[in-house]
């Protein structure tokens, strides 16, 4: 039953992804090659459209691979069970917010969690690195180290760092910004060899 | 009944129109939830992101909860929650079933690759951001790399670490009590 394993499986994401936004690319990294629903390249494509659209990212991420899997009822299926911990969690919590919120064992935890996120963020993005800046077919197939790096790649992730992190008129552009202009380069220097 | 639907509205307007939730959210929330409906105050919007922040989940659904709970309780927050969610299922299913009739045509696969550079860029930024706010001394640091390096060589799933990351937090915490 496709529809109560998406369910089950953005429940599980929903109940230990935290701190918001990127928090669920990681488990949606491993989600992907443990069931074959979707490749990382499919994964990377969905971060771009869940940036660019209306939304929190993690409820569109869960409506996109929800979606690819299984169509619209997919779509539903994996978005309702992202969302299904939260709600139990928060009407369970609103009783005692105040007794929760001034807890010293959530502090501790959460101590613990949000260094782990990050560190699971990073790993994830790592294996998208891997995937969008290096041609291992490339090299496997010519043995030339050259091949092996992506050229193109790195000038745009070089020319974005800049953009995005230190070229203070451009800085606080939203992200759909730098997702269009990395795809008119795309497009204008044949990044995929199309 | 019209409590509900003017709960979902209020919502789904809110996910409608903002990018990227979290922060992005707040003055939305502002003007929909406090200056228009009076469902709440300045002090209990701040108040429900912050717990929405120590709680797993969404933080715009974790309000969502929050508000519409408040309002009519269980099934308040149920429509709340769904009113956030549905723009993002409608746009993304439009988007989605768009892109998959047009994957295969050039100008597409080649906009993607260059994208997906961007998408590295802009996970890398975040990572920054949070390393910011997460990695605040000396354990923290360990329990960061340690979840790095275990999750690039082992091959676990993330509850596992989140899991474990939890109670280093709190085996920490109650070391340095002990030592003080």
């Amino acid at each position: 039953m496709i529809f109560l394993k998406l369910f089950f499986e953005f429940f599980k994401v929903g109940l230990f992804a935290v701190g918001g936004g990127m928090a669920t690319f990681p488990f949606l990294s491993e989600l992907g090659p443990r069931t074959g629903w979707f490749t990382q390249n499919q994964l990377a494509d969905m971060v771009a459209v869940s940036e660019s659209t209306p939304g929190p990212i993690g409820v569109n991420m869960a409506s996109y691979v929800g979606f690819t899997t299984a169509g619209v009822p997919g779509a539903a299926a994996a978005t309702l069970g992202l969302i299904t911990p939260s709600v139990i969690i928060i009407l369970l919590v609103a009783r005692m917010l105040a007794a929760f919120r001034d807890s010293k064992l959530v502090k501790d935890i959460f101590y613990g969690l949000r260094p782990a996120s990050t560190g699971l963020i990073a790993a994830a993005g790592i294996s998208v690195v891997l995937l969008a800046l290096l041609d291992r077919a490339a090299y496997a197939s010519s043995g030339r180290l050259l091949d092996l790096f992506q050229w193109k790649g790195f000038l745009l992730a070089a020319a974005l760092l800049y953009f995005t992190r230190w070229c203070k008129p451009t800085k606080e552009l939203h992200p759909v910004a730098f997702i269009a202009f990395a795809a008119a380069a795309g497009i204008l220097f044949r990044f995929a060899g199309a | 009944m019209r409590e509900y639907l003017r709960l979902f509205g209020a919502f789904a307007r809110i996910g409608a129109l903002t990018f990227g939730g979290g922060y992005a959210m707040l003055p939305m929330l502002q003007k929909e939830v406090v200056e228009q409906y009076g469902w709440a105050t300045e002090e209990e919007l701040m108040d429900y992101y912050a717990i929405g922040q120590c709680t797993p989940g969404v933080i715009a659904v974790n309000t969502a909860t929050f508000v519409g709970r408040k309002q009519k309780g269980a099934l308040g927050a149920v429509a709340a929650t769904l009113g956030v969610v549905f723009p993002s299922l409608v746009i993304i299913t439009a988007i989605a079933a768009f892109l998959a009739n047009f994957a295969d045509l050039p100008a597409v696969k080649n906009a993607f690759a260059g994208i997906r550079v961007c998408v590295c860029v802009l996970i890398f930024n975040a990572v920054c951001r949070l390393w910011k706010k997460s990695v605040v001394d000396r354990p923290a640091l360990v329990i960061c790399l340690a979840v790095l390096m275990g999750s690039l060589v082992l091959k676990f799933s993330p509850v596992v670490f989140v899991v474990l990351a939890g109670a280093a937090g709190v085996a920490v915490k109650a070391w340095e009590a002990r030592r003080s």
